[in-house]
């Protein structure tokens, strides 16, 4: 008699395995990111499965609530998103790609069932309140969150300097008089 | 920047809201079919054939010189001359119109025809609920022509300056008949 | 009057013991879905009319009064109207991501009420992190927008979708920048602990509710312009008000699916509005001990009407925001602002609550930002405008 957590279990694997294959096999680029986005929902669900609150909300949070959107935003501004009608949608070495995908498959499934951990009995699901996580994000993992902020600061930084960039290299017409802010009380004359 | 004009805004809103409930200055607003504006001197919508007296027929000021047919710019009023003469206000014999008919889908109610009226017969009514279910646009004598009162009524200080006007004519012809006796056959 | 008080969880106990002990828990979560379902619809019916009402009053007319007394049966009206209208699908247009985007819209936001303490002992999911699932439940909406405008096939929808996503990403940060002092104060992230940290009476007749700290009441600020951008409300609808100059995301959605659009659209006004009342107002406490005779889930109902009547009010004040104003304001203003607040609550904290000083220090802290930012913020530029692209 399968339990109803294994039920569910189950059932949420399917879903984000079948949405991940969509997400791979679909003709248009917009409908493979939108079932991207439903596979991290599925990934976010099996981390409400075990209990990991904080993880399963942050996943939720940090990768349909942003990364997914980045996703389409890339997608849709670089317009990667035609359909162009004659070309077929695999790449012509794809036998390579599945025999890659096979061996790491294989590689990753020896390393598991093989490793010693599974010998030893399942440990009793960890309480994590998020008090914990924080207190130990600020003493025990304190530098790698630190870097991480860094990293991320360095990202946003980046970005900005490279849009930045793209405008100041336009030209601008010899016509335009240059730009100067308003007086208070000057009518502003736009020509 | 610092919000002072946000919150200025806001009291005055607040006022508007409170005050819609006991200040009429503060909602204006009047519910058409049950409440309508009050009406005004100048309004004009369609034009009208004035008579005087009780009878629409022998009191129609009405002579059928056609200068309002001829001066309208969308050519919407029709008038056929009868052959008899009746007395005007002044005592001579005038002609009147058989048929007047006005095409009020043409009518752009400019009111030309009643400044160019001599004989201030023809005036601009008021009436602007005129939907109907059935085509009939184009209005008769019998429709068109309505008293003198009721022309007091919707436009007061045009009538009585009118009315100042028809008094004065009335009043030389009758000096002038003193003055000169018509001599008696005897 | 505890019973009046717990009145709704006793009817639930009842009404789910009725059922078999197997499939008690199921029946309870139904009735609860149903209860919050019955109570969030009719109060979307009612802010419907008695937002258009309020407007009507606060611009010098009457509101819809012609549908039942007062026109208090608009919204059946409105409701019959949307259901019989044609549905119109562009003949273009992606059939599926078309269907799928009003649903996507509107589920997350009816899951965001599972969180809400709407009374003592009331909230549907008592979880170790409400916060941050509202949050994550709110970011998940906005793939909607994007689903809506791309669907179209329409240029104006697509760049209508791509504003509307701008705007509802620039102003989560100081949402949640401003929810963050709070969850400091109360030491948890979940809400019924939060309202339990603002129980009881300062100076005995001041209640401790996060918004009459300074820190609180710039938080709270912070929270509810940020709230009003989240869910497109005036003076932050460029995207609802662009539908009827150009076009926006919701041109080719018609009849019911428009309808769910914007049942999100004030749901989510509903959920965030319910949050700030969680996190600043005390949520269900009462704000003296000589009232906690009302019941508790009254008194979320009127801070609840309450910071609606506000929304209702700021819209019918405020002219619409342009977009380059909107995002300037989030970024150079609400942000900096939030994160000098979140600077200044640990401040607060740091000294004790005897302390009269905590107050000065705090206040002046915060004032001299606000003043400075709101000095030197343009909103927008007033150089003449350079079209990088356009030669």
């Amino acid at each position: 008699m399968v339990m109803p957590n294994e039920i569910a279990f189950y059932l949420i694997a399917a879903f984000t395995v079948a949405f991940a294959v969509a997400a791979m096999t679909l003709r248009r680029l917009v409908h493979c990111a939108l079932c991207a986005a439903a596979a991290f929902a599925g990934l976010a669900m099996i981390y409400l499965k075990l209990d990991a609150e904080f993880v399963g909300f942050a996943q939720l949070l940090v990768y349909v609530g942003a990364i997914a959107i980045l996703i389409v935003f890339a997608v849709l501004l670089t317009r990667g998103d035609e359909v162009r009608p004659g070309h077929s949608q695999s790449s012509p070495s794809w036998m390579a790609g599945v025999a890659v995908a096979v061996l790491v498959l294989a590689g990753m499934a020896m390393a598991l069932l093989l490793s010693p951990s599974l010998q030893r009995p399942a440990p009793s699901a960890a309480v994590a309140p998020v008090k914990k996580i924080g207190e130990e994000l600020m003493t025990r993992y304190v530098l790698p969150l630190e870097m991480v902020g860094v990293l991320l600061t360095g990202a946003l930084l980046g970005a900005v300097v490279i849009a930045m960039r793209e405008e100041s290299e336009v030209k601008r017409p010899a016509r335009w008089p240059a730009p100067r802010r308003a007086e208070p009380g000057e009518a502003i004359n736009l020509r | 920047m610092l919000g002072r004009g946000i919150l200025r805004g806001l009291i005055e809103t607040w006022r508007n809201f409170q005050g819609s409930y006991y200040d009429p200055a503060r909602l204006t607003t009047v519910q058409y079919p049950e409440e309508k504006l009050p009406p005004q001197e100048n309004a004009r919508t369609i034009p009208f054939l004035v008579y005087d007296g009780e009878d629409p027929l022998a009191g129609l000021r009405c002579t059928a010189c056609s200068i309002c047919a001829v001066e309208c710019p969308a050519h919407c009023i029709e008038i056929v001359k009868d052959t008899a003469k009746k007395p005007d206000y002044l005592g001579k014999m005038q002609f009147h119109p058989k048929v007047f008919n006005i095409e009020m889908a043409v009518c752009m109610e400019c009111g030309v025809c009643a400044e160019v009226c001599p004989f201030d017969s023809i005036k601009m009514d008021r009436v602007f609920e005129l939907s109907s279910d059935d085509r009939r646009m184009v209005l008769q004598k019998s429709d068109l022509a309505k008293s003198n009162d009721y022309f007091r009524k919707i436009h007061p200080a045009e009538a009585a300056a009118v009315d100042a006007a028809r008094a004065e004519e009335q009043r030389k012809a009758q000096a002038k008949k003193d003055a000169s006796p018509v001599p008696v056959a005897s | 009057m505890n019973a009046l008080d717990q009145i709704f969880v006793s009817t639930e106990h009842w009404l789910a013991g009725l059922a078999p002990a197997s499939v008690r828990p199921l029946v309870a979560m139904l009735l609860i879905i149903a209860g919050l379902m019955a109570v969030f619809g009719t109060c979307f019916a009612l802010t419907t009319i008695l937002e258009r009402k309020t407007l009507g009053r606060m611009q010098n007319r009457f509101g819809p009064n012609r549908v039942g007394p007062f026109g208090l049966f608009q919204p059946v009206a409105d409701g019959i109207k949307m259901l019989i209208k044609e549905d119109i699908v562009p003949f273009s247009a992606d059939k599926a991501v078309h269907f799928l985007a009003p649903l996507a819209l509107t589920v997350p936001v009816w899951l965001a009420f599972a969180v809400l303490p709407f009374g003592r002992n009331m909230s549907a999911i008592e979880l170790d992190a409400g916060i941050l699932f509202f949050f994550a439940i709110g970011s998940a909406s906005e793939l909607a927008v994007f689903m809506a405008g791309w669907s179209s096939q329409n240029k104006y929808s697509l760049v209508g979708a791509m504003r509307a996503i701008a705007q509802m990403i620039s102003y989560e940060v100081p949402l949640v920048l401003a929810g963050v002092p709070v969850l400091m104060a109360a030491g948890s992230l979940s809400l019924p602990d939060i309202v339990q940290a603002q129980s009881g009476f300062a100076l005995g007749w001041v209640p401790r509710w996060f918004a009459f700290t300074p820190w609180g009441l710039a938080g709270f600020a912070v929270f509810f312009i940020a709230a009003a951008a989240e869910s497109n409300r005036c003076p932050f609808d460029l995207p609802e008000g662009e539908s009827e100059l150009i076009a926006g995301y919701l041109t080719e959605y018609s009849g019911f699916k428009y309808a769910l659009f914007f049942l999100g659209e004030y749901l989510g006004l509903f959920a965030v509005t319910g949050l700030a009342v969680t996190l600043f107002l005390g949520g269900w406490q009462a704000p003296a001990r000589w009232l906690e005779w009302f019941p508790s889930w009254g008194w979320f109902t009127v801070k609840f009407s309450a910071l609606i009547f506000l929304f209702i009010w700021i819209r019918a004040t405020l002219p619409r925001l342009r977009m380059d104003q909107l995002l300037n304001f989030a970024w150079k203003f609400l942000v900096p602002l939030a994160l000098i607040n979140l600077f200044v609550a640990a401040v607060w904290w740091k000294f004790p609550a005897a302390m009269a000083i905590r107050w000065l220090l705090c206040a002046g802290l915060l004032a001299v930002p606000y003043v400075w930012l709101g000095r030197h913020w343009r909103g927008g530029t007033t150089e003449l405008r350079r079209y990088g692209y356009a030669e």
